[in-house]
């Protein structure tokens, strides 16, 4: 016994009236390092072992705020910057939606944080002993009984005078604690390889968790229920229809809301004659007109409509759109080439409504004008 | 303590000047409203409608506070009782308040106007339950209802001071369950029939927890500003300690949180939506002016409260627990007001908020209400349950 170091005196106390008085008591005798150990927060022992107003509180507000602060930046990253996306017509800094997320990593970080640091700071991590464990004494006080420790490490510590004072104040079980030699002695490092084997066991668990249950349990029963549901899903294959294709066209002679449908497909004369442009020059109109000519005409017809475009040698070059035939066809001409095509050109119906239609044509005759520009066109 | 000859409790008659006030305020109250009622019904009729809720709000908390200590049977509450137990009696007020407003119901209630009932077939398919008949003796049998449970559990509890029965316990606890979802059914009835009805086509299932939630909280408030105030003057027991106060501190932050977990249950999930017939109603206090009356609301009756209480020495300090009393109690008037107020400022051309003599008069009537009743009833009583078995271990109390 000789060689061991003194760590501290404990002694139990059975009620928690006893242990507030004890606490009390050791204030009052000048001891500065003591500890208690109860089983459960007893409320007033902040006031009886004279305690300063723990700072934990703020530590936690100020991890909160941290948190509230990532929380509602990784959204704003995510949500409004990089990738914004239109969920429901909502704004795309939509912060009643971001109120539960920021809440709820408001008090995780508060909470963990505390913790973690309690463990690094406190408990000085990775050190993972203390002298009181595995007592007698802790075995008491973690179930039904009240606990008083005053360290040796106090200026005022005498171990018999200490263990005598503990008696007097009612103390039991007044009992010596040494510092366990091969505690104090082993070095314990973070890279230990028993901790590191721990550590790796514990990451191949949690990855092949996480795989499992991401990849695997979501497609068993009952959890896929809502994935295989009896809907058609595009592109797959369908066992409903005889002809086995899940899209379908609508049914013949359904009309959409706002169309009419074209009423010459089959008579270039009689549309070139009763079809007028409905649409005017406007700014409006040619952009909108440029845009879809850009998208839908230009691969073969050219940007300027000259014929000779980026699917020259693929595809038979359409004459150029500059001719005099061309210009002196009507609209109504060109909107019947649109809609039906004409020998090697497609229909362009199920790409553009009619209003665009109108808008290409309007844009085809300012590129015709640009070509043929006449005097006084400047003003 | 242990010593039976120390006296825990003196009865101390109440102050004369408080009835004085509590009569000249009710009595300034009620003739405003008259002036208000023939100036303008319909303003003056809204108006009190914020009145006969915030006079509600304080009687039904208080009988809940009640049933709660019942049920749950704590220890540190039992010193209060009484208090919430006068307090509860302020439901005697509220059918008198609602009188003018039962012979007004027209100036106030859409449902009940011919014209929207032809044009709007929602309003109509609601009229099985919206219909002046129904809603009249729908809320003549909810006064009934409470006051049959006010005199059960408030009528023993005073018998109690006389005989100290003990059995008393058993019975007010049973009554308590039987009171819980019967005050649940009343409240979100009250609730829907006074303030969401205002908007005949709007509704919200959450609503009668919202209105709960601040009523608890309004009648928190009261009871810790009387207790304390009454403890600092010495009309009740001088064993009281910080520790007592320190629970009306946190309940008070409780319900404080509880209050904007609903309200913001309530705006999130309807903002989500993004349905006409529900967004209506936050529309309306989104716009022309309303909308910092919106925005104030979170301040007033959340963050501002939520900051003030948050630490322990101000849960526990009696002169700041006071104060925030005092906050809480006229925020939820800022509340009520924000509810009911924008369907008057609906009707008329300015639809921006409107405050003047007819609103002013609310918070003197209501105050006239709380002082008359309560020195009426508390100056017969005791204001601690000297009688109940577990009066000493309340006042023992420790955290
Ligand atoms: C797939 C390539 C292609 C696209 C895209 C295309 N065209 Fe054509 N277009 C042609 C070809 C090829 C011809 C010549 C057809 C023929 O042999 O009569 C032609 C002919 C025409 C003609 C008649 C010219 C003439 O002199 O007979 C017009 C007008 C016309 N296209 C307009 C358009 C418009 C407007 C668009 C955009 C909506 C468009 N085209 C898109 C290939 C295309």
């Amino acid at each position: 016994m000789d060689n061991k170091i003194l760590h501290s005196v404990t002694a139990i106390f059975h009620t928690p009236d006893d242990i507030i008085k004890a606490a009390k008591a050791v204030v009052k005798a000048g001891y500065k390092k003591f500890d208690v150990h109860t089983p459960y927060p007893v409320h007033g022992m902040d006031q009886a072992m004279k305690l300063k107003r723990s700072p934990l509180g703020y530590f936690a507000f100020a991890l909160g705020v941290i948190g509230a602060t990532l929380g509602l930046l990784l959204m704003y990253w995510t949500m409004t910057v990089d990738y914004p996306l239109n969920i429901g017509g909502k704004p795309t800094f939509p912060l009643p939606a971001f109120v539960p997320v920021t809440f709820e990593i408001t008090v995780l970080l508060a909470s963990v944080a505390t913790v973690v640091s309690m463990i690094v700071i406190f408990f000085k991590f990775p050190n993972n002993s203390h002298p009181l464990h595995d007592t007698e004494y802790m075995k008491q006080v973690s179930s039904d009984k009240y606990g008083l420790t005053i360290e040796a490490a106090d200026p005022n510590f005498d171990f018999e005078k200490v263990k005598d004072f503990l008696s007097k104040i009612g103390g039991t079980n007044v009992e010596a604690i040494y510092y366990d030699n091969d505690e104090i002695n082993s070095k314990l490092t973070l890279l230990e390889p028993k901790f590191l084997t721990g550590l790796a066991v514990i990451s191949v668990l949690v990855i092949t968790i996480t795989y499992f249950s991401l990849n695997k349990l979501m497609f068993m029963q009952p959890f896929n229920w809502m994935m295989d549901q009896q809907k058609i899903t595009a592109m797959k294959v369908s066992t409903f229809f005889d002809d086995g294709f899940s899209m379908r066209l609508p049914v013949e002679g359904t009309v959409a809301r706002g169309f009419k449908p074209y009423p010459y497909p089959d008579s270039v004369e009689l549309a070139s004659r009763v079809l007028v442009n409905p649409l005017e020059f406007s700014d409006v109109n040619l952009e909108n007109g440029k845009r879809k000519y850009n998208t839908f005409c230009s691969p073969c017809h050219d940007y300027h409509g000259n014929g000779v475009a980026r699917l020259n040698g693929q595809f038979p070059n359409p004459p150029s759109l500059h001719t005099d035939k061309v210009r002196e066809w009507s609209d109504g001409h060109l909107y019947h080439i649109i809609t039906v095509g004409q020998n090697t050109m497609p229909s362009y119906d199920k790409q553009l409504t009619q209003e665009e239609k109108w808008q290409v044509i309007l844009y085809v005759r300012a590129l015709q004008r640009a070509l043929n520009a006449q005097e006084g066109d400047l003003q | 303590m242990s010593n039976d000859n120390i006296v825990l409790y003196e009865r101390k008659p109440l102050p004369t000047k408080l009835p004085l006030l509590g009569w000249s305020l009710l009595l300034i109250g009620v003739v405003l409203t008259f002036l208000a009622f023939s100036t303008d019904n319909v303003r003056a009729s809204y108006n009190l409608i914020i009145v006969l809720m915030w006079v509600f709000s304080i009687g039904f908390g208080s009988l809940f506070l009640i049933a709660l200590e019942h049920i749950v049977g704590s220890d540190w509450s039992v010193p209060f009782r009484r208090l919430s137990e006068i307090l509860a009696a302020v439901l005697f007020a509220t059918p008198l308040i609602a009188l003018p407003l039962f012979l007004n119901l027209d100036q106030v209630f859409s449902w009940l106007n011919p014209v929207i009932l032809d044009s709007d077939k929602y309003v109509k398919n609601k009229s099985p339950y919206l219909n002046e008949s129904f809603f009249v003796i729908r809320n003549i049998f909810v006064f009934l209802v409470m006051f049959l449970f006010y005199f059960l559990l408030v009528g023993r509890s005073l018998r109690q001071d006389k005989t100290g029965k003990a059995d008393t316990k058993k019975w007010s606890t049973k009554i308590s369950a039987i009171f819980m979802p019967i005050f649940a059914i009343l409240i979100t009835v009250v609730a829907m029939d006074w303030l969401m009805s205002l908007e005949p086509k709007w509704f919200s299932t959450i609503f009668g927890v919202y209105y709960f939630a601040g009523s608890v909280l309004t009648a928190l408030a009261v009871l810790t500003f009387i207790a304390i105030t009454l403890a600092e003057n010495g009309y009740i027991s001088k064993y009281l300690t910080e520790d007592h106060f320190y629970n009306f501190g946190a309940l008070m932050f409780a319900f404080t949180n509880f209050w904007a977990y609903i309200a913001f249950s309530q705006f999130m999930l309807i903002w989500y939506a993004n349905i006409p017939d529900e967004t209506m109603w936050y529309m309306q206090r989104g716009g022309e002016g309303w909308m910092t009356i919106s925005l104030g609301l979170i301040f007033i009756r959340f963050l501002i409260p939520y900051m003030a209480l948050v630490t322990r020495p101000s849960k526990s300090n009696p002169f700041r627990l006071k104060i925030i009393a005092v906050w809480v109690f006229i925020a939820h008037y800022y509340d009520l007001y924000w509810v009911i107020m924008p369907e008057y400022t609906k009707k008329t051309e300015l639809h921006a908020p409107v405050y003047s003599w007819f609103e002013f008069t609310v918070p003197i009537l209501v105050l006239g209400v709380i002082i008359v009743v309560f020195s009426l009833v508390a100056g017969k009583k005791n204001l601690m349950p000297i009688g109940d078995p577990k009066f000493r271990k309340g006042l023992e109390f420790h955290l």
